[in-house]
């Protein structure tokens, strides 16, 4: 019965937050998600105007309740600056997927080149047998791009994780 | 550059910034990595350094000295098998939020990470059970880190805090300027400004809510049913004085936590006692009838709350606590207040808006008071009841008592009337079985003018009886009640409720002779059959305090001696299974 409820009110969460720059905190902060049963969907960290100051932004699933717990949690280990959740709606989400696919022949090369520029992506690589393209976007543009490339024969594909930031005040 | 600055080593320096927080009292044991440390503490003779038998044992006793002083306690271990020994005793201090700077010692520089002799990442493994865990490989950051520790350490909601230090960095020279933890504090290039500047929840708190502390106020005002819950927090933030004005002002029954125990009057007529599990049935039965409970500095653990989705049902939840992370974390609350029990509770009281009475309530809840539900058995074989009884009536009202882990340890938050905050130290959260003794010995050490009693089963005392040879070593008088049915009684009484009399493993008929044990180790022991030879005993342990060495005292008892009341795990906390 708990799991179910659990289950239905479940959903992707942004959580924003700022540590010191130094050996440690990425397995700190690692720790905590795990020890209190929580999987990182996704990571991404790097330091901000500040160079002492690292910034990650990590994304998870959960309820309500159970997030506002994890973030009074995180306020408390004492490298943070400052957690936030983010509103998916006033902010903006991306990543860099980096895909290599299988390209054997003129056809195939400029097919994927054609989505690509659909994309907005580009060809950062090239061979006689693949083409490696870099597409930004949120996980929903980087995730369609992939599927669409799965038909050539991906070979190698890397995402970094999402990254978000605020907008600004209108 | 100042003129107090002077070139010094690590481990000078190290013990430069423990003299700077008034450290006068180090519990620990030497190993190969922490020699330079204890060299530099060879010239320091007003540093009392206390060698246990064991890290554990040293890791409990700085942690009853940090309970029962209010003072921050210092433990020392080196690298390896030191640290990890370590690691029980930090994680018993971190969840019963007791202040503790733990120090060890790792391989030097250049041998770190590669598996070398004696090296474990101790900063790593007591990452889930510090408040921080500090690693230190150069020399010149080792003062601030000790500094910045403390505040930490003794902060915000309290806690250990372990610093890790490379033998190079003990050994490396650098400028040491002596700082006072003021100097520290107020220093705004450290760290620390910018976590008391933002309120960092380890080592501060937001203002608090006025609006909140009014309408709590107001909710104390419209209640009819009142109840008070006494945690641990009463007794880290030294509110008791608050908190016994709060309930006499509004006449509100008050149920204590094992954590809360001596934080509000034994003898108090407004006392319904411990709360939970092995709880009253005042305490229980108030707590699902009440209209309004205000538990302050608790943290509503299942031992206190047994099914959460029942507890107070009936009852709007008000919670005083000064760590933000446990608001509405076990028990939905309707009304929070982040703070300090003292401050905040100081608020509350200028906000009440009259003081009143709540007779036909407080009937209602103390009906359900039993002063004693133990019949003495008719064979004259000796109960914990009495005992228990004959301990309080022979000792000083005022001895300290230490406990470890089972059915002593209720029987004796049950029984004992504590009277003042830090009379008792005992493994609330983490229930660890063979605390008692270590801890007895930090006691002993913080509050030597006073008697210290150790109570104990006789599984606990196994585990780490070793620091015998400490308590004798030291000539502490401290007395151990043994309470020895031999059998792991907690779980025996589990087995018998709920696993069908399978009793796996539980029973203990075997040595040592715990009389000859005591005698092994140069202190006194009697074993004891009635209750006659049992105040003999006491009478003559209490007399012959001065002789500097300690007592144990082996009492036995029925294997099926049972902790009443008792409420199943998850259950209902009216639903008694034992009355």
């Amino acid at each position: 019965m708990q799991a179910k409820e659990d289950s239905q009110n479940m959903k992707r969460y942004t959580i924003i937050t700022a540590m010191d720059n130094e050996a440690g905190v990425l397995s700190q902060l690692a720790h905590l998600f795990s020890r209190k049963g929580y999987n990182i969907e996704t990571i991404a960290a790097g330091w901000t105007v500040d160079q002492n100051v690292t910034r990650f932004t990590i994304e998870i699933y959960s309820d309500e309740a159970r997030v506002q717990l994890l973030c009074s949690q995180l306020r408390k280990l004492v490298p943070i600056h400052y957690v936030e959740i983010l509103d998916t709606s006033k902010s903006i989400r991306r990543e860099l997927m980096l895909v290599r696919v299988k390209a054997e022949d003129r056809a195939a090369r400029n097919e994927i080149i054609q989505i690509g520029n659909i994309f907005r992506g580009s060809v950062v690589d090239i061979t006689p047998d693949s083409i490696t393209l870099s597409v930004t976007g949120d996980d929903q543009k980087t995730g369609a791009f992939e599927e669409l490339m799965k038909d050539f024969g991906i070979l190698d594909l890397a995402r970094t994780g999402i990254v978000a930031i605020e907008r600004g005040e209108m | 550059m100042n003129s107090n600055t002077r070139k010094l080593n690590g481990s000078e320096i190290l013990i430069q910034c423990l003299l700077e927080q008034g450290v006068d009292t180090i519990f620990g044991y030497p190993g190969g990595a922490i020699l330079n440390v204890y060299d530099a503490l060879y010239a320091h003779p007003e540093i009392r350094h206390i060698l246990t038998s064991h890290e554990q044992g040293a890791s409990h006793a700085a942690d009853g000295y940090a309970r029962s002083t209010g003072k921050v306690g210092v433990c020392f271990a080196t690298s390896g098998p030191g640290a990890t020994n370590l690691t029980t005793g930090i994680a018993t201090a971190y969840m019963d939020s007791s202040p503790v700077v733990f120090i060890t010692c790792n391989v030097n520089n250049d041998l770190i990470g590669r598996d070398s002799f004696q090296e474990v990442d101790i900063a790593g493994v007591s990452l889930p059970v510090t408040k921080c865990s500090y690693i230190v490989s150069d020399v010149t950051k080792l003062a601030d880190t000790v500094r910045e520790a403390f505040v930490i350490a003794r902060s915000g909601r309290p806690g250990p805090v372990l610093i890790d230090i490379q033998k190079n960095a003990t050994a490396g020279e650098c400028d040491y300027t002596p700082m006072t933890p003021e100097e520290f504090e107020a220093h705004p290039d450290r760290r620390i400004a910018r976590l008391k500047a933002t309120h960092h929840p380890s080592v501060s708190y937001p203002d608090i809510n006025i609006h909140a502390v009014e309408e709590l106020a107001d909710m104390l005002d419209k209640a009819e049913k009142p109840l008070l819950i006494c945690g641990g927090g009463v007794v880290r933030s030294e509110a008791s004085e608050e908190f016994r004005e709060l309930a006499h002002r509004l006449d509100i029954p008050v149920a204590i936590t094992v954590m809360g125990g001596g934080a509000f009057g034994g003898y108090d007529d407004l006392k319904t006692g411990m709360i939970g599990m092995h709880g009253s049935q005042a305490s229980n039965m108030a707590c699902d009838a009440c209209d309004l409970l205000l538990a302050v500095g608790c943290r509503f653990s299942d031992r206190v709350t047994l099914n959460p989705a029942g507890f107070a049902k009936n009852a709007k939840i008000a919670h005083i606590d000064i760590d933000p992370s446990e608001i509405d974390k076990n028990v939905k609350t309707d009304l929070h207040i982040i703070g300090d029990a003292k401050a905040v509770l100081k608020l509350l009281l200028g906000k009440l808006k009259r003081d009143r009475h709540n007779d036909e309530w407080k009937k209602y809840v103390f009906s359900f008071k039993r002063e004693t539900e133990y019949d003495d058995p008719e064979d004259g074989t000796l109960t914990p009841m009495q005992i228990l009884s004959a301990a309080a009536e022979i000792l000083p009202q005022d001895t300290m008592v230490t406990t470890d882990v089972g059915q002593h340890q209720m029987w004796a938050i049950q029984h004992f009337r504590f009277d003042y905050p830090r009379q008792l130290t005992t493994s609330g959260g983490f229930g660890t079985m063979g605390f008692g003794l270590g801890a007895a010995i930090g006691v002993q050490a913080g509050n030597p003018e006073k008697t210290v009693l150790h109570v104990t089963g006789d599984g606990s005392f196994r585990m780490n009886c070793n620091e015998l040879a400490t308590e004798a070593y030291y000539k502490m008088p401290i007395i151990t009640l043994l309470f020895n049915n031999s059998t792991l009684g907690m779980v025996r009484q589990w087995q018998h409720l709920i696993y069908h009399e399978h009793y796996s493993q539980t029973t203990l008929d075997r040595g040592p002779d715990f009389v000859k044990l005591a005698e092994a180790y140069g202190i006194h022991g009697r074993c004891v059959k009635d209750e006659a030879t049992l105040r003999q005993t006491l009478t003559e342990a209490v007399n012959s305090r001065f002789d500097g060495r300690g007592w144990v005292i082996d009492c036995r008892i029925d294997i099926d001696e049972m902790v009443r009341p008792m409420v199943g795990g998850n259950s209902f906390i009216t639903n008694f299974m034992l009355y």
